[in-house]
């Protein structure tokens, strides 16, 4: 499937500080099931873009603006070309062993309810795989989504009602690991609702021995497909999240997917 | 240097110069009322306050105006920022940050005047009160000693461009308070003052003897005004502080390679006080032109932030 | 887990605690020799003649003058929790603590051994990690560790060094019986009081210069400089070295400032630097200045809010960008909390010997890992010789101290064991050695630490001939602390008798004969 996307983020600097300094995870990178054609970041005033890489192996573009104006406008343009693999992700590059996303962070704390729910959800299941398929489908089922919510951390989000796709990531990630499976978060884009308008999303992945990461998003309740266009992972939203820096703090941020 | 570091030495110098002069002030006031055959009384220790600006502050806290109470206020009170122990505070953290720019001797200056509040002194009678003073003031002098050892670097221009710009502010505060008793209402300017009020400036600035050297006619508030503010002989007056700020940012203009803004104001402003008259001065107005100055030394101290960045 | 700023500090609180389970058995005095004797070791009889003829009255007015000065300094440390920030000044004892030449270098040997091998064992675990391929330690171990920071996975500092400024801190049982209680592999602090400790004896007590020869101390900054200036990003001929420091109201800022001043070089905070296209400046008044060496005495969770705290208002935004591209070198590299971590401890020697090939020459405490069922049966027992403790636990918390222990408490630790193994260790209780103090009633022994400094750079790894010895000022306290009774001591570091060596003399004479032999 191609896959085109322009994703614009609009920073409005509080006054008085016009230097901006940012980490974005915008850059969504080749392996076998996706093939980026082509992929520009515009900046729309003066600023310094520098490509590097995390300690988690994504691709990073560290943004520089020394004199802000007083809206800055970030807009990531391209086209993904995907296939469907049922969620197996192969050909990624791999910083780290799988053992390290057993780790609990304070986003994703170890957390009794979630441990319970996962212990609850798994019974009958005859493999890893379907365990964890099964938890996804009951992450689905039990909550309402509001894209607008967005919980300080997995613990919190469980206990409320409607979460966004970042807290059901993130609580999927507490079950994972309570089963003893590594898992980590995902952030990218997807194309969801119609395949012409992918938008900014966030779903999981778990390492299953003997078949590799495995996508699954508990949004839609199943694994991705060939709408989902994987940018960045880490042991949670803080570490793959598109934007780091002082839009955490400092600035108002607008995150409008475009047409 | 750092920008932070540049201005942390500047602040530095103004507040030790503050609290010298709080010091100094506290010293005349107790002089005046208590050590003078004929007292001044209350109104002395009313207008110290007036002097550091602290009047208002005094009264919040519902204190009466009883000497005792002025004189700790002014000395050992920490619930506002007008007393030595702040300023001695303030100049001491200002050092800390920037420890490695000074030199032992003049850090040990500072750290020994806050080892002295630390201590918790009395202040509770005229003897306790210049005791604490008096230690103040040998630690500010060793500072400005040590200063003058330090190496002519950025280091001590900041210092000393901070000390300039505080000691102007004191000098023209200090006038500007004081002048109706050199000035009575409804008397001839010229008239003889009273002799142990005018001592008090005199002591206050360290100009008693600088004042016997250069006027030879006596005790006149004209001649006490001048000295303070026209004549660059004494450290302490408004031109010698106005010339003390060209000079030190000439310096630094001449390390960094760097002319602004407050280059620009500082001459300006030297070029006009090299034209004042006193006499012309008291005839215009004399609170007008202490009004005019200590703003405008409070503009030129903006622009000395914005052209170093202090931010 | 310690607080970071605890971190930086001269109080690693866990310290009193290890210590205090050593019991009180006769200890090795490095004075008088073995406990109890009245003669001391030959080579320092000159010391206990030194001490003999000077009269207590007069060693406790060198005490105070020392102490005055200190205090003068500002060479105090913040006492957190104190309602009114006290600060306070570490006790110094004029009584210095010495090492035999032999000693020494013995020590030495090890200290480089083992520093080489946290090098080694840092550059290899955020890399190929092959030394878990080789099973010589447990993944989960490093994994699950949060002192193992994923985020700079795969950053390489320049010329490979990590570990540039290593504190080891040691006890000792007898004249070459040195244990390694904990290494230090990322801020460690003390430096600033071994160097005035050193300039307080110098002028308290010039004498003892003359009957010992004493190895320098002094030209530790001018050592600081220059391994800073090895590591820096290639291609730099006169890199700009800075000290990070979180602030003047950090307990350890007077060792931050001392550092900087005397090395020469700017002391800066997180508000003075900025990254610009992935190179770090710092703001001066004469506009921005490039940055190529950073000591920074800050923890990891603060350096750059983008990588590690997002809420961090210490660090500085892109300097982990400005690291992974190579433009910077920072000292202690990020990361390195791994190397010095307690449940990484107990593997040392097996880490120093994978990565050098020959057996350790310092030795660790023996630990007993109860996760592993051998070294569990044989703590179940002994729990009334041993002290257990919790691998992530601080503060004393989950301890049993075993000879103290009453039978209650025995026994409840041998349940909480048998239930979780793999969350304790044991070791056994030491003697640690004593050094004649000045105390109240004259000059007796107290127990005593050791923090050597170790510096890593370009071209190798050397010893300070000298360190930090930390006292218990209390009779038969194991706890050096100095929040409860410890103080400092200078530390001798005896030369042989050869004319051409690290000589200590007064004043500045030192500075030419150290600079005429290096």
């Amino acid at each position: 499937m191609r896959i085109a996307i322009e994703h614009q983020i609009v920073h409005r600097p509080k006054p008085g500080r016009p230097t901006m300094v940012q980490m974005l995870r915008l850059t969504p990178e080749n392996y076998d099931d996706q093939t980026v054609a082509n992929w520009h970041i515009d900046v729309d005033c003066d600023a310094r873009l520098r490509r590097g890489q995390d300690g988690f192996g994504n691709a990073v573009t560290m943004l520089y603006i020394q004199d802000a104006p007083e809206t800055v406008t970030i807009t990531a343009t391209g086209e993904v070309l995907t296939s469907d693999a049922h969620g197996l992700v192969r050909g990624t590059t791999e910083t780290l062993p799988p053992a390290l996303f057993l780790r609990a962070t304070p986003a994703t704390p170890a957390d009794a309810a979630i441990a319970a729910f996962a212990e609850e959800a798994i019974s009958g299941a005859d493999s890893s795989l379907a365990a964890l398929h099964a938890v996804n489908a009951a992450l689905h089922r039990r909550f309402a989504s509001d894209a607008r919510s967005s919980a300080t951390d997995a613990a919190a989000a469980f206990a409320s009602k409607a979460v966004g796709a970042c807290d059901l990531a993130h609580i999927f990630c507490v079950a994972a690991r309570s089963l003893g499976v590594p898992a980590r978060f995902v952030s990218g884009f997807a194309a969801l609702h119609d395949a012409a308008t992918a938008t900014a999303h966030c779903w999981a992945e778990a390492y299953v021995e003997g078949l590799g990461w495995i996508g699954f998003d508990p949004s839609i309740g199943l694994s991705p497909q060939e709408r989902h266009v994987r940018v960045a992972v880490a042991l949670d939203a803080a570490g793959a999240t598109a934007v780091s820096g002082e839009a955490w703090r400092d600035v108002a941020l607008v995150d409008e997917a475009a047409q | 240097m750092l920008s932070r570091t540049a201005s942390s030495l500047y602040w530095l110098g103004r507040y030790f110069e503050r609290a010298d002069f709080i010091a100094r002030l506290v010293e005349a006031t107790v002089r005046l009322d208590v050590l003078s055959p004929r007292s001044a009384g209350l109104a002395a220790w009313g207008s110290a306050l007036a002097v550091t600006d602290t009047a208002s502050a005094f009264a919040e806290g519902g204190r009466e105006l009883r000497r005792r109470e002025v004189a700790r206020f002014l000395t050992v009170e920490t619930c506002h920022p007008g007393s030595i122990v702040r300023c001695v505070d303030m100049a001491r953290t200002n050092a800390r940050a920037v420890r490695t720019a000074l030199t032992r001797e003049a850090w040990s200056a500072i750290n020994r005047a806050w080892l002295h509040f630390e201590a918790k002194p009395a202040a509770d009678d005229p003897t306790a009160v210049l005791g604490l003073v008096e230690a103040v003031k040998n630690e500010t002098r060793g500072f400005e000693g040590a200063v003058h050892r330090m190496l002519r670097n950025q280091t001590t221009w900041f210092i000393r461009l901070g000390q300039a710009v505080e000691r102007a502010d004191n000098t023209a505060r200090l006038l500007d308070v004081k002048y109706h008793i050199l000035l009575p209402a409804g008397e001839r300017i010229g008239g003889v003052v009273d002799r142990d009020q005018w001592t008090t400036i005199l002591q206050t600035v360290s100009a008693v003897t600088a004042y016997r050297w250069l006027y030879s006619d006596g005790l006149k508030p004209a001649n006490v005004i001048d000295l303070l503010i026209a004549r660059t002989e004494l450290p302490r007056s408004l031109a010698a502080s106005v010339e003390e700020t060209v000079d030190v940012l000439g310096q630094l203009a001449r390390r960094t390679g760097q002319h602004g803004e407050a280059d620009r104001m500082a001459r300006l402003r030297a070029n006009r006080m090299t034209k004042t008259r006193s006499g012309d001065v008291i005839a215009g107005g004399l609170h007008q032109f202490l009004e005019a100055f200590i703003q405008e030394n409070a503009q030129l101290h903006g622009a000395i932030g914005r052209q170093f960045k202090f931010a | 887990m310690r607080t970071p700023f605890l971190r930086c500090s001269m109080e690693p609180e866990h310290w009193g605690e290890r210590n205090d389970r050593m019991g009180t058995i006769a200890a090795f005095d490095e004075i008088m020799g073995a406990a109890g004797k009245d003669m001391p070791r030959p080579e320092l009889s000159a010391l206990q003649r030194w001490l003999d003829h000077t009269p207590d009255s007069e060693l406790r007015r060198r005490q105070q003058s020392a102490e005055a000065t200190f205090r003068q300094l500002g060479i105090t440390f913040a006492v957190y929790g104190e309602s009114d920030a006290a600060e306070r000044i570490i006790p110094f004892d004029i009584v210095p603590r010495v090492f035999l030449p032999d000693e020494w270098a013995r020590l030495s040997e090890g200290l480089v051994q083992r520093v080489e091998a946290i090098n080694a064992f840092l550059d290899d675990i955020y890399g190929e990690r092959k030394i878990l391929r080789d099973g010589i330690l447990p993944p989960d171990l490093i994994f699950g560790n949060p002192q193992f920071r994923p985020e700079i996975a795969g950053m390489r500092p320049p010329h490979g060094v990590w570990a540039h400024i290593c504190g080891i801190d040691l006890v000792r049982t007898g004249p070459d019986d040195f244990f390694v209680l904990e290494d230090n592999a990322r801020t460690p602090s003390g430096v600033s009081y071994m160097l005035e400790n050193r300039e307080a004896m110098l002028r308290l007590c010039p004498e003892l210069f003359r009957q010992f020869r004493v190895a320098a101390v002094d030209s530790y900054p001018d050592r600081l400089l220059a391994t800073m200036k090895s590591v820096a990003p290639h291609g730099v001929a006169e890199p700009t070295c800075v000290v990070l420091t979180p602030g003047h109201f950090n307990s350890a800022y007077y060792e931050h400032s001392f550092l900087a001043d005397s090395m020469g070089i700017e002391l800066v905070e997180a508000a003075d630097l900025v990254v610009d296209d992935d190179i770090v400046w710092m703001r001066t008044i004469a506009g921005r200045v490039k940055v190529d060496v950073i000591y920074r005495r800050v923890d990891d969770d603060f350096l750059d809010p983008l990588v590690f705290r997002p809420d961090s208002m210490l660090g500085v935004p892109g300097l982990i960008a400005a690291y992974a591209a190579g433009n910077v070198a920072i000292l202690n590299a990020p990361g390195n909390g791994i190397a010095d971590d307690k449940a990484i401890y107990s593997y040392m020697p097996d880490i120093v010997r994978y990565y050098s090939g020959a057996e350790p020459k310092l030795k660790n405490v023996e630990t007993w890992r109860c996760r592993e069922p051998e070294a569990l049966a044989y703590v179940l027992d002994h729990l009334d010789e041993l002290v257990v403790k919790l691998v992530d636990g601080s503060g004393g918390y989950g301890m049993l101290v075993g000879p103290t222990a009453t039978k209650a408490q025995i026994e409840h630790f041998r349940a909480a064991l048998i239930a979780e193994p793999h969350r304790y260790i044991a070791q056994p209780t030491l003697a640690l050695s004593t050094v004649p103090t000045l105390v109240e009633s004259g000059v007796a022994p107290r127990h005593v630490d050791f923090r050597p400094f170790v510096l890593t750079g370009r071209n190798g790894v050397e010893v300070t001939p000298g360190g930090l010895t930390r006292v218990a000022l209390r009779e038969g306290s194991l706890v050096v602390n100095s929040s409860q009774g410890g103080g400092t001591k200078d530390s001798f570091v005896l030369l042989h008798p050869e004319p051409e060596s690290w000589v200590q003399v007064q004043g500045q004479q030192s500075q030419i004969q150290t600079q005429g032999v290096r």
